[in-house]
């Protein structure tokens, strides 16, 4: 599986993905300047964290019209996947290619800790590597990680099974101490409609190793490749 | 010519840095705050002699990257003196 990991000015998790793909999962990986708009030798485009453009305006805005960005709806039609971690989610809602919008934490705080996520959808490309109701730990780190979507949005992504991953204690229970920053209903993690579009907040490339603390974030990439393997994806590309 | 940008958080959208800046002028002794919001001023200059056009094409900007149409409204002030 061919990777591609995005760097705008002032990303800073690009490094760490680069590192996790090529090297703990030995995947092909290269970085894509976010000039760039020819992604036809990727199977899964990765937007990573930091603060793009600075955040200037509001988080992922600037990097949401971007050039790399505005190729991913044609990257994405042809069957690609896109994960986006932290500043990546951001990125992917302010470009409109996940529903709603992630805002100031409610504590005002900057959060980086650790968290505890339950798995809620094991029916996606990025999860079906998990047991449904898995509580993986994976760390955040961001300011403005908190979602907000609209009541019918809101309605729509439950319907359609799109939350993927909420909040919670280390036992499992979504309740209102274990969410870090004011997210609507403890929603870490979302996927678009056809499921191939992941958004979410914390950082799996940050716990991809024994020595960084825990491996759960390997979970989401050995999710991806196995589902491509079986589709044949690989081939067909 | 020259317009002004007013970004808001929308109503019933709970805006923590208006909050926050609330709470520390009350403890400044401002006792008869009852609400406080912080939002943005964008001023741009424009190469357009009518005010229609030039109003229009920030509407454009607002919709296309100035505002955010899930968390924020914009109002447009245009031309400015």
């Amino acid at each position: 599986m061919r990777f591609g990991v995005v760097v705008f000015p002032g990303t800073w998790s690009d490094c760490d993905f680069h590192y996790v793909i090529g090297e703990v999962l030995q995947q092909p990986v290269k970085y894509v300047w976010h000039r760039d708009r020819n992604l036809t030798e990727f199977d899964c485009i990765i937007l990573p964290g930091g603060f793009s453009y600075g955040d200037y305006l509001r988080a992922g805005a600037i990097a949401g019209r971007s050039p790399v960005v505005e190729a991913l709806a044609e990257f994405i039609s042809r069957g690609g996947f896109v994960l986006g971690s932290c500043n990546g989610f951001q990125i992917l809602c302010e470009a409109g290619l996940l529903p709603g919008a992630l805002m100031r934490n409610e504590c005002l705080q900057y959060r980086c800790q650790s968290t505890s996520l339950l798995v809620e959808n094991t029916d996606t490309s990025f999860t079906r590597g998990i047991r449904p109701g898995q509580v993986l730990r994976m760390p955040i780190s961001h300011g403005e990680g908190k979602y907000h979507a609209d009541p019918h949005v809101l309605e729509t992504l439950k319907k359609r099974n799109q939350v993927v991953l909420r909040y919670c204690t280390e036992e499992g229970a979504v309740t209102r101490a274990a969410n870090p920053n004011g997210s609507v209903e403890n929603i870490a993690g979302i996927v678009d409609a056809e499921g191939t579009v992941f958004g979410l907040m914390p950082h799996p490339e940050r716990a991809a190793e024994t020595a960084m603390g825990g491996t759960d974030g390997l979970m989401i990439f050995h999710s991806l490749l196995g589902s491509l393997v079986e589709d044949g994806s690989f081939l067909k590309r | 010519m020259k317009a002004r940008v007013l970004i808001r958080l929308k109503r019933g959208i709970l805006d923590v840095q208006g909050s926050a800046v609330k709470r520390a002028l009350e403890g400044l002794g401002y006792a008869e705050l009852t609400d406080l919001r912080v939002g943005k001023v964008i001023e741009l200059d424009i190469a357009a002699a009518d005010p229609r056009v030039a109003t229009a094409r920030v509407e454009e900007m607002c919709r296309k990257l100035l505002a955010n149409p899930i968390t924020e409204d914009f109002s447009i002030e245009c031309p400015l003196p």
